[in-house]
């Protein structure tokens, strides 16, 4: 009871601060809690790292927020974000209508394809056809998930599901799995390492379906939090137009992955 | 004749419904009825279906390695209760191995590290065995049950040990064979002595279970944390996982006691 009434107190104390002065407050960016390279990793001092992080930082300075990058548990990352633990999710979640129903999202800041990745010495492609009979690991709770269960669903013998997407990974390097989808990116990222160059290779793009994969990547925001969300918004469109988002994307990719035509393969 | 028997059962019932147990019930059933209108449980239908075969899996996960681990567990205690130096000294290595290390890590030891193992060997992926070697149960049954083998095979060289020498002097003294004193006397009257702690390990074992979830087995937990991260739901999955798991735990033991209320209380 006693914490129920502090948790009231603070909260009515929190609106009141909000209310009085429309100061720059300390914004807590939530990643998920996991090397997610080249979008955000911890380096080893323990740093966040990586192009989301650079992204944020750069939209935080545009729009003079004191951002702060809190890693999170991937699973309770949207309730905390509802219980206010964190004040934004800034880790590569796709916009997409399920979430809609209980967050808000900025606009897109990314959009890159799906792609579906697997052991060297197998030959398939990316259809339902060709992923008939194999085992397909993703992670848990992410539009992959809900898009390989839907497209694949019907062809593979089954979906696993995995907490993170390492595990995932590891799996399919340890021949259990026999394919994985995932953003391209990040399964390009795991290609290179020698684990990923060592067991597999891409298979292909798996064919669009914007109803689950949604219009691309976009900042996680509480649904009352408007004032931040158009922040988030005027910030993204500045750092578009001054061409600093370019230069962030260069350290880091050798293409556009703003996705100006999202999902055309 | 009727009229007797109703009587008694309204007398005995008056008997149990002591004030303070209805206070209890009446609190139950509040706490009850507040859950069902103040929460939300309409993912229920799309789910119940995918938590009974969770449940399923849960509980013949806890059977077998409950099974396998005691049958394990009796060579390892009379191996250290009675058995040669050459015996003794391997099963005890094995019981301080399991049971001074986190199960968890030893999952994980055998699902990542060997399990990753075995697909550099071709002649294991083409074996006929490999289908099996390539999903995860097989290392949460190996796993829990090791586990389990460890934890009983001390209890087991305890009740053995403590068997009294009279009883097995006096078996032999009728001329009983080795074998057969080990299964008329000796193992009866230990089994007996560890059921108590048998109870307690079984509770334990079943609350072992969940850690199967960590290396993509779906259990029932595995399905209560599929649909927090579906339904972004904290307390209403966690909750009804908790009473599933107290219902589990309320039934061994009431199997238990009944087991333990047939056998002579008095061997000795």
């Amino acid at each position: 009871m006693k914490t129920v009434l502090k948790t009231f107190a603070a909260a009515l104390l929190l609106g009141v601060a909000a209310m009085g002065v429309a100061k720059a407050d300390q914004v807590k960016i939530g990643v998920a809690a996991e090397p997610y390279p080249p979008f955000t990793s911890p380096d080893a001092s323990g740093k966040w790292v990586g192009w989301e992080i650079d992204f944020v930082d750069a939209v935080c300075a545009e729009e003079k927020l004191d951002c702060v990058i809190t890693p999170v548990a991937w699973d309770g990352i949207i309730p905390a974000l509802t219980t206010k633990k964190i004040d934004a999710i800034v880790s590569s979640m796709s916009i997409t209508d399920e979430r809609k129903k209980t967050i808000d999202f900025s606009d897109k800041y990314y959009n890159t394809p799906t792609a579906i990745i697997g052991p060297k010495d197998q030959k398939f492609g990316a259809t339902p056809d060709d992923l008939k009979g194999k085992v397909v690991g993703v992670q848990v709770s992410t539009v992959h998930a809900v898009y390989a269960k839907k497209h694949f669903g019907g062809t593979a013998s089954e979906i696993k599901e995995y907490q993170t997407q390492d595990e995932a990974n590891n799996d399919l390097a340890a021949g259990r799995l026999d394919a994985v989808q995932a953003d391209s990116i990040a399964l390009g990222e795991f290609l290179k390492s020698d684990q990923g160059k060592a067991c597999c290779d891409l298979k292909g793009m798996v064919a669009p379906d914007d109803e689950v994969l949604g219009p691309g990547v976009g900042v996680g925001l509480r649904k009352e939090d408007t004032a931040l969300k158009e922040k988030f918004n005027a910030g993204i469109k500045a750092i578009r137009a001054s061409g600093k988002y370019d230069e962030i994307s260069k350290k880091y990719f050798d293409f556009d992955i703003y996705g100006s035509n999202p999902q055309s393969n | 004749m009727s009229g007797d028997a109703a009587i008694e059962a309204v007398a005995r019932a008056s008997l149990w419904l002591k004030p303070h147990r209805i206070v209890l019930i009446l609190i139950a059933l509040a706490l009850l009825l507040g859950a069902a209108f103040f929460m939300r449980w309409d993912w229920l239908p799309q789910y119940w279906e995918m938590g009974l075969v969770g449940l399923w899996r849960s509980l013949w996960i806890l059977a077998v390695t409950c099974a396998l681990g005691f049958m394990i567990a009796l060579p390892v205690g009379l191996a250290q209760a009675a058995g040669p130096i050459w015996l003794a000294a391997p099963a005890k290595v094995f019981c301080t191995i399991i049971r001074g290390t986190p199960l968890l890590l030893q999952l994980w030891l055998l699902y990542y590290g060997l399990g990753s193992l075995f697909p550099q060997y071709p002649w294991i992926r083409e074996s006929w065995m490999w289908p099996y070697l390539r999903q995860a149960w097989p290392y949460g049954v190996l796993a829990l049950t090791l586990s389990f083998a460890g934890y009983e095979g001390e209890v087991m060289r305890g009740a053995f040990a403590g068997v009294p020498r009279g009883q097995l002097e006096a078996a032999r003294a009728f001329g009983m064979s080795r074998w057969k004193i080990f299964r008329r006397v000796w193992l009866p009257q230990a089994f007996y002595r560890a059921l108590p702690t048998l109870t307690g390990e079984t509770v334990l074992q079943l609350k072992s279970t969940p850690l199967v979830a960590t290396i993509s087995v779906i259990d029932i937990f595995a399905v209560s944390s599929k649909v927090r991260q579906d339904t972004y739901l904290t307390y209403e999955p966690l909750l009804l996982l908790a009473l599933i798991y107290m219902t589990i735990t309320g039934i061994l033991v009431l199997v238990f006691s009944r087991i333990e209320a047939r056998i002579p209380v008095k061997v000795g």
